[in-house]
């Protein structure tokens, strides 16, 4: 552990990695070969008020600080990230409604979610990606109403919302500029969730199509002023690259926790793994890495708890992290050898989980850009 | 409904190592915890609370480092915590133990409702709770699943060896209870960083005017250790081999017959 925690941090975490370890442990590696986290196991984190940690207590969160908060996830992420971003994904979506909305569409938001309720994002579409501006579902002004049309795609927490962020083009001829952003309720009227997606790793996370057709949503459900869709999703990915970043560390932490456990059982040549200097090697590599990206992490967030704009900080820690925890999970299934192959043992899904890290939010190439693209204007 | 909850911070005997040489408990280092069957027994007091209303105090008799475990019933949900705590209660066995923590109590009652566990998990006698009973003159039902309260009437289920028992008394009663009674709650982060904050009142010999300073402390308490030692093991017992159920059980009737027991 790099950090220096207060004994009121120490608190929490204790209480979360008690929770976490005794109520959804056990269920893990059931559901992740099912691709469905067992809904149940929702209402622990709900319960501890995991939903709402970093919301004002205005809107009826607990008012931690965002360095408490990622403690608190990076905690959950070591006995499950799938599990852990399905609450990130929906508090970072209430947030950026407070941050960017009227209080009383904040307070409609949070209302959704403070009994018990998750939210998503719907921004990514099947032929905008990395570039949101290429997105083609529209919003349509009819008298006070907009009729919202368009498929949006990998939407985390899709089945599981009770409310969305979505993003829609307001102005198709005017490029990001034309993006606009609105409040949908799941049960809107013209709106289906789409199949759950196979995926490779974080299947505890639910991630479905959403299928827009003629969604009738006020136009006082528009979220700022019209256009502004784009700097709003800028403004949510900023804080959820800090997020998942935290979560991967988790994975990190978890998968050095294995390997030198195993590393210190397994014996070969009457030895334990541990005495070999090429293998102390490895172990002291993913610690260095574990260690750097924490510190990153916490960094980035309370520059964020300062109400700093971390654009290139925000990527720099998601860019940074996702790939150390690619290096080290990887490093861990090489530690286990034909254990860590196997399923019996959790180091191959802790390896499965963190390759999304490099790919959601923005790709590591995006970061890479985004990061160069701020270097341009900090030397003009 | 005015329920308390006696609790009491143990040290954690699942962390306890022992001394491979010297064949004695290692102590230093072990991490203090409220006694598990005692969170049952805030988990027990806040379901009545849910149930019935009221209000739940949480007590302990112990060091000031003991404060821990009342923030973590307050955290749990208690409305208030009392550290029964002086150097004239220092030594107590069970039954002075049982008669400081009845005289905090009195002065913090009446109650309706008090509640222990079934026994802490470093003493292991089970005796202190059901004691504190007798100096109140309460009613007393020890192992207890749960009770359902009708005016001043009682139903509780206890737990015995040969099954479920339903007994009926009147308040007020002291239950101790078990770890088949309830799985007790998770704090909320909110209650948590609240309880962390909250005010923990302190109760001391100056504070139990009425009491009698002959039952408290290392005088008044009429056990005496003697001695402590590791018992013998006693021999095994015997393994009963064969291969169907038919056979093991002959071997086992030929066996229970020669030692003249059938």
């Amino acid at each position: 552990m790099s950090l220096l925690y207060t004994e009121e941090q120490k608190e929490l975490l204790a209480l979360v990695k008690e929770m976490a370890e005794n109520e959804i442990k056990p269920y893990v590696k059931e559901a992740d070969e099912k691709g469905e986290c067992p809904k149940e196991l929702y209402k622990w984190g709900f319960d501890m008020g995991l939903h709402m940690l970093e919301i004002p207590e205005e809107y009826g969160g607990t008012g931690l600080s965002y360095e408490t908060t990622a403690m608190i996830f990076e905690e959950l992420a070591k006995v499950d990230a799938g599990y852990a971003i399905t609450f990130v994904t929906s508090f970072v979506a209430l947030r950026n409604v407070i941050l960017s909305g009227t209080k009383e569409q904040g307070q409609y938001f949070a209302d959704k979610l403070a009994p018990g309720g998750f939210a998503a994002f719907a921004l990514t579409e099947p032929n905008a990606g990395s570039d949101p501006a290429a997105m083609r579902s529209t919003a349509v002004l009819d008298g006070d109403e907009y009729i919202l049309n368009g498929t949006k795609t990998f939407i985390t927490n899709g089945a599981l919302s009770k409310v969305f962020v979505g993003f829609f083009k307001t102005d198709p001829s005017a490029g990001h500029k034309g993006i606009s952003a609105f409040i949908i309720d799941a049960d809107a009227e013209g709106l289906t969730v789409g199949a759950h997606e196979n995926k490779m790793g974080l299947r505890l996370s639910n991630t479905t199509d959403l299928i827009f057709e003629n969604v009738r949503v006020k136009a006082s459900s528009m979220v700022g002023p019209e256009g502004s869709g784009f700097k709003l999703a800028l403004n949510a990915l900023n804080l959820s690259r800090a997020f998942v970043a935290t979560l991967a560390v988790g994975i990190m932490q978890r998968a050095l926790d294995e390997s030198v456990k195993y590393a210190k059982e397994r014996k070969q040549f009457d030895t334990p793994l541990i005495k070999f200097q090429m293998v102390q090697a490895m172990l002291a590599d993913m610690a260095i890495k574990i260690e750097a990206s924490r510190c990153l992490v916490n960094n980035t967030m309370r520059m964020i708890d300062q109400g700093i704009m971390v654009q290139k900080e925000g990527s720099i820690c998601k860019a940074f992290v996702s790939d150390c925890a690619q290096e080290v999970t990887s490093n861990a299934v090489q530690i286990l050898g034909g254990y860590g192959y196997s399923k019996e043992y959790p180091v191959e899904k802790l390896m499965r989980d963190c390759k999304v890290f490099q790919i959601f939010e923005g790709t590591n190439q995006i970061q890479r850009m985004t990061i160069a693209g701020v270097l341009d204007k900090e030397y003009k | 409904m005015n329920i308390v909850v006696c609790v009491k911070q143990v040290p954690d005997t699942t962390e306890i190592r022992i001394d491979p040489v010297k064949n004695t408990l290692i102590r230093t280092g072990v991490p203090s915890i409220m006694n598990p069957f005692d969170k049952n027994a805030v988990e027990t007091g806040l379901r009545l609370k849910d149930q019935y209303g009221g209000k739940v105090t949480v007590i302990s008799m112990g060091p000031p480092q003991a404060k821990a475990v009342l923030r973590e019933a307050l955290s749990m949900g208690a409305d208030d915590a009392y550290l029964v705590t002086d150097r004239a209660f220092g030594g107590s066995d069970t039954y002075a133990t049982s008669y400081i923590l009845s005289q905090a109590i009195r002065k913090l009652g009446p109650f309706d409702v008090i509640l222990g566990g079934k026994q802490a998990i470093d003493g292991d006698t089970g005796q202190t709770a059901p004691s504190i009973a007798e100096h109140l003159d309460a009613a007393r039902l020890t192992y207890v699943l749960d009770l359902k309260v009708e005016n001043d009437k009682v139903i509780a289920r206890r737990q015995v060896e040969e099954g479920i028992e339903i007994i009926e008394t009147k308040l007020p009663v002291l239950c101790t209870v078990t770890k088949e009674s309830n799985k007790p709650r998770y704090a909320t982060i909110k209650a948590k960083l609240a309880s962390l904050k909250a005010e923990i009142r302190e109760i001391t010999l100056s504070d139990l005017i009425d009491a009698d300073v002959t039952k408290m402390g290392l005088k008044g308490s009429p056990t005496k250790v003697k001695a402590t030692f590791t018992p013998k093991r006693n021999a095994c017992g015997v393994t009963i081999e064969g291969n169907t159920p038919k056979e093991l059980v002959v071997s086992l009737v030929d066996k229970l017959v020669d030692a003249k027991i059938l």
